[in-house]
C-alpha cells in the first residue's frame, strides 16, 4: 500500500498548494473578487434608470436667446443651458447639451442624429416650443412609466460582468502561475520526481473552480442586494454554468502558457485572446451588433456562449436543455485546450 | 570497505550490481557550443562521488542528462540498470534530485513544500523526519521566503529525500553559501550516506569534494581530465606541499633553472605576478629559495606554504584555477 507519509493525494496536495499561494497573494485576491463589484456598482450607477430626469437644452446666446429660455423654463421639465454661438458644435460634441436652439423665426434646432439622447432631447424641445407658440394637442395620452425588474441594463449587464470575471480570472489565475512556476525553475523540479503532470495541470484548472464559486457568489450576491438582479432559473445550474466556464478557461488559460519563458510573453498572448472577446462577446452591448457575417464566429467564441448562457438562467430562466448547445461549445473549448496543452506544455 | 568493483552485471536482474550509474560517450551540444565532450562515469553504489570543475565545464549539463532531464546527442546512460528510456517512471520513484537553480514557491511554508512532494512518492520518510533529518524542525511554519539562503538548500534537500532516494543527485549543494551554511549541509549529506544512499554531486569547491567526496573526477571542457579518490588524485602531483611567492615590483627573479632546481621543487608555475613550486620537503626548497632570491638581490612581497589541494592538482592539469571558470 502507497503511504505518502502524512501527506494526501498528490492533487490534493497541488490543489491545496495553488489555493495557499493564490490566497496569500492579497493583491490577486482584490482583482479577483473586489474590482468585479466595484466595476458592477461604477456601472450600476452611471447606467441607472432616470425616467423623470430633466432635458438638458442648450440656447445659443444672441437676439432672441432670453424669450427661448423663458419659454422653455416656464414649460418645465428643461435645465437649460446658454452656450456662446461659437460653441454650438463643441457643446453637442462633449455632450454638454444633446441640442441646442439657435434663436429665429422659426428656431433652428442643433443635433446628433446619431445619438439617440440627442433625438429625444429634440422632440421634447420642439413640443414645447410649439405649444407655446398656439399648437394645440389633439389629446393628451395617459403615460404608465415601466420599471421591471429583469429588463433594465444592468440586469443584463451583471452576467456579462460574470462571464468577462470568469474570463480573466481563469486565463490570468492559471496563465500566470504556470509561467512563474516555468521561471523559477520550479516546473523543471516538478518533472524530476515522479508527479504526474496531468496532476499538476488539473490541480491549476481545480483551484480556479474552487474561487469561481467564491467568485460568482460575490458578484451575483452583491447584483442582487445593491441593484435587484434577479436569477430566474435554477441556481444550481447557474453554478454549472460557471464551472463550465471556469473548465474552458482555465484549458484555454493552460494551452496560452504551455510555451511561454516570460510574463510579458504571456501576458501578450492572453491580451490577444480577451480582447476580441471583450469586443465581440456581448459583455456591455449585445453581439448582435456586429454583422451578420461574422456571427458564426462570434458565436463559437467561449464568452459568448458562456455570457448568453448566463443571460439565458439569469434573465430568461431558461432550463439545462435549452443550453445544451453553449454548454457544448464551452466543453469543447476546455477539452481541446487541455489536450493541446498537455501535448505543448513546455516543461524546463 | 571492499566494493565489489569485480562482480558481473547479471543479465534478467539490472541494478543488482554494485554499480548506482554508468555513461558512455556522453554529448551535448548547443549550437556550435559543446556542453559535454565524450564524457564516461561510472558511480559505485554507497559513495559520494563528485563531479569537480570550474564553472561553465559542464557539470550541470552532465548530471542533468544523468537526471533524464536532458536528452543528450550522442552516448548512453544507464543509471540503476535503467535506461531513462524504457523506465523513466519507475526511475523517477528511486532518485532525488536537487537542482541548481529552482526557487520554491515563496508563500508556502516549509511544511507545506515538503507535504506536497512527499505526495509525489509511494514510501519514505514523513514530514517529520524528513525536517528532522535537514535540521528545519524550527522553521516547520515559516514561509519559504522568510527562509536564509542555506535554509532553503537543505529545504531542496529534504523535497530531494522526500521518496528515500538510492540515488541522490546534488547540483552545487552549497554554491554561495556561507562557511556556517556549508557545514551544515555537509552534516545533513553525511547523515543521508550513512544510510546507505549513493550520491552525486557537482561542485567547485575543491575543499567540498575533499570533505565529501569518496571518489572525485576532475571535469574541464566537457571531459574527465582525472578520477581518483581525493588522496590519489593530490598524491598524483608526485609532492604535498606548494611553496608560493611574489617579489616586490623591479625586483628580479632568480632564473627559471635555478627554481626548478630546488631541493624537493617538482614543478614551477608562474601566474600574476606569482611563482608556485610544488614540493616533496617544504624544508628543504624553503631556505634554498630564500639563498636563490637573496643571490639575484630580490626583495620578498608575500610567502605562503600550503598542503596540495584538488585545486592544484586542477591547475596541474589546467594551467586555470577553479574559480577562473
Amino acid at each position: 500500500m502507497a503511504s505518502r507519509g502524512g501527506a494526501s493525494h498528490p492533487l490534493v496536495e497541488l490543489t491545496l498548494a495553488r489555493f495557499r499561494e493564490f490566497l496569500r497573494e492579497p493583491e490577486a485576491v482584490f482583482w479577483v473578487f473586489a474590482f468585479p463589484v466595484i466595476m458592477t456598482c461604477a456601472l450600476g450607477i452611471a447606467f441607472r434608470s432616470r425616467g423623470d430626469e430633466p432635458t438638458i437644452v442648450g440656447v445659443a446666446a444672441g437676439d432672441g436667446a432670453a424669450a427661448v429660455i423663458d419659454t422653455l423654463e416656464r414649460a418645465g421639465g428643461f435645465t437649460v443651458r446658454s452656450i456662446p454661438p461659437e460653441g454650438v458644435e463643441r457643446a453637442i460634441r462633449d455632450g454638454e447639451a444633446p441640442v441646442v436652439v439657435v434663436p429665429g423665426h422659426p428656431p433652428t434646432y442643433r443635433f446628433d442624429e446619431a445619438r439617440a439622447e440627442s433625438q429625444v432631447a429634440r422632440l421634447a424641445v420642439d413640443a414645447a416650443l410649439q405649444r407655446a407658440a398656439g399648437r394645440v394637442d389633439a389629446f393628451t395620452a395617459a403615460t404608465v412609466p415601466i420599471e421591471t425588474v429583469g429588463s433594465r441594463y444592468i440586469d443584463w449587464l451583471v452576467p456579462g460582468l460574470l462571464g468577462m470575471n470568469i474570463m480573466s480570472t481563469g486565463l490570468w489565475g492559471v496563465g500566470f502561475a504556470i509561467v512563474q512556476a516555468r521561471t523559477r525553475r520550479l516546473l523543471k523540479r516538478l518533472v524530476a520526481t515522479p508527479m504526474s503532470r496531468a496532476h499538476y495541470l488539473a490541480s491549476h484548472v481545480l483551484n480556479r473552480l474552487v474561487f469561481l464559486v467564491l467568485e460568482a457568489v460575490v458578484i451575483i450576491g452583491f447584483a442582487w442586494l445593491a441593484f435587484d438582479v434577479p436569477v430566474r432559473g435554477s441556481v444550481a445550474l447557474l453554478g454549472g454554468l460557471a464551472l463550465a466556464g471556469a473548465l474552458a478557461f482555465g484549458g484555454l488559460g493552460l494551452l496560452l502558457a504551455s510555451r511561454a519563458r516570460t510574463i510579458e510573453a504571456v501576458s501578450g498572448l492572453m491580451n490577444l485572446v480577451m480582447l476580441p472577446m471583450w469586443v465581440l462577446s456581448g459583455v456591455f452591448f449585445a453581439s448582435s451588433n456586429f454583422p451578420e457575417a461574422m456571427q458564426p464566429f462570434i458565436q463559437a467564441l467561449p464568452l459568448t456562449a458562456l455570457n448568453d448562457a448566463l443571460r439565458g438562467v439569469m434573465i430568461e430562466g431558461l432550463t439545462a436543455q435549452a443550453l445544451a448547445g453553449e454548454l457544448a461549445i464551452l466543453g469543447a473549448w476546455g477539452a481541446v485546450s487541455f489536450a493541446l496543452a498537455l501535448r505543448l506544455f513546455r516543461w524546463q | 570497505m571492499t566494493q565489489m568493483t569485480n562482480m558481473t552485471p547479471v543479465a534478467g536482474a539490472p541494478g543488482r550490481d554494485a554499480t548506482a550509474l554508468r555513461c558512455r560517450g556522453i554529448v551535448k551540444r548547443y549550437g556550435s557550443v559543446v556542453a559535454v565532450d565524450g564524457l564516461d562515469l561510472e558511480v559505485r553504489r554507497g559513495e559520494c562521488f563528485g563531479l569537480l570543475g570550474p564553472n561553465g565545464a559542464g557539470k550541470t549539463t552532465t548530471i542533468e542528462i544523468l537526471e533524464g532531464l536532458l536528452a543528450p546527442d550522442a552516448g548512453e546512460v544507464e543509471v540503476l540498470g535503467r535506461r531513462w528510456a524504457d523506465h523513466a517512471g519507475e526511475l523517477r520513484a528511486r532518485l532525488g534530485i536537487q537542482l541548481q537553480d529552482t526557487q520554491l514557491s515563496d508563500k508556502l511554508t516549509v511544511a507545506e513544500t515538503l507535504r506536497m512532494f512527499r505526495s509525489f512518492y509511494g514510501s519514505g520518510p514523513d514530514v517529520d523526519e524528513l525536517l528532522a533529518m535537514v535540521q528545519l524542525e524550527s522553521k516547520r511554519d515559516a514561509w519559504v521566503v522568510k527562509l536564509s539562503g542555506g535554509q532553503r538548500q537543505r529545504l531542496s534537500v529534504a523535497c530531494a529525500l522526500a521518496g528515500r532516494p538510492e540515488l541522490l543527485f546534488l547540483d552545487e549543494p552549497t554554491t554561495g553559501l556561507d562557511p556556517q551554511s556549508r557545514r551544515q549541509l555537509w552534516d545533513v549529506l553525511a547523515r543521508v550516506r550513512r544510510d546507505g544512499a549513493t550520491v552525486l554531486l557537482t561542485t567547485h569547491y575543491m575543499d567540498e569534494a575533499h570533505a565529501l567526496c569518496d571518489r572525485v573526477a576532475i571535469v574541464d571542457r566537457g571531459t574527465v581530465i582525472a578520477l581518483g579518490t581525493p588522496e590519489a588524485l593530490v598524491a598524483s602531483l608526485g609532492a604535498e606541499h606548494v611553496v608560493e611567492f611574489a617579489v616586490t615590483p623591479g625586483s628580479a627573479l632568480p632564473p627559471g633553472a635555478a627554481l626548478a632546481a630546488l631541493p624537493g621543487a617538482r614543478d614551477v608555475r608562474h601566474e600574476n605576478g606569482t611563482v608556485a613550486v610544488t614540493s616533496t620537503a617544504v624544508h628543504q626548497t624553503v631556505p634554498a629559495l630564500l639563498d636563490a632570491l637573496a643571490a639575484a638581490g630580490a626583495q620578498l612581497s608575500l610567502l605562503t606554504t600550503h598542503s596540495a589541494t584538488l585545486e592544484d592538482v586542477f591547475v596541474a592539469l589546467t594551467g586555470r584555477h577553479l574559480r577562473d571558470g
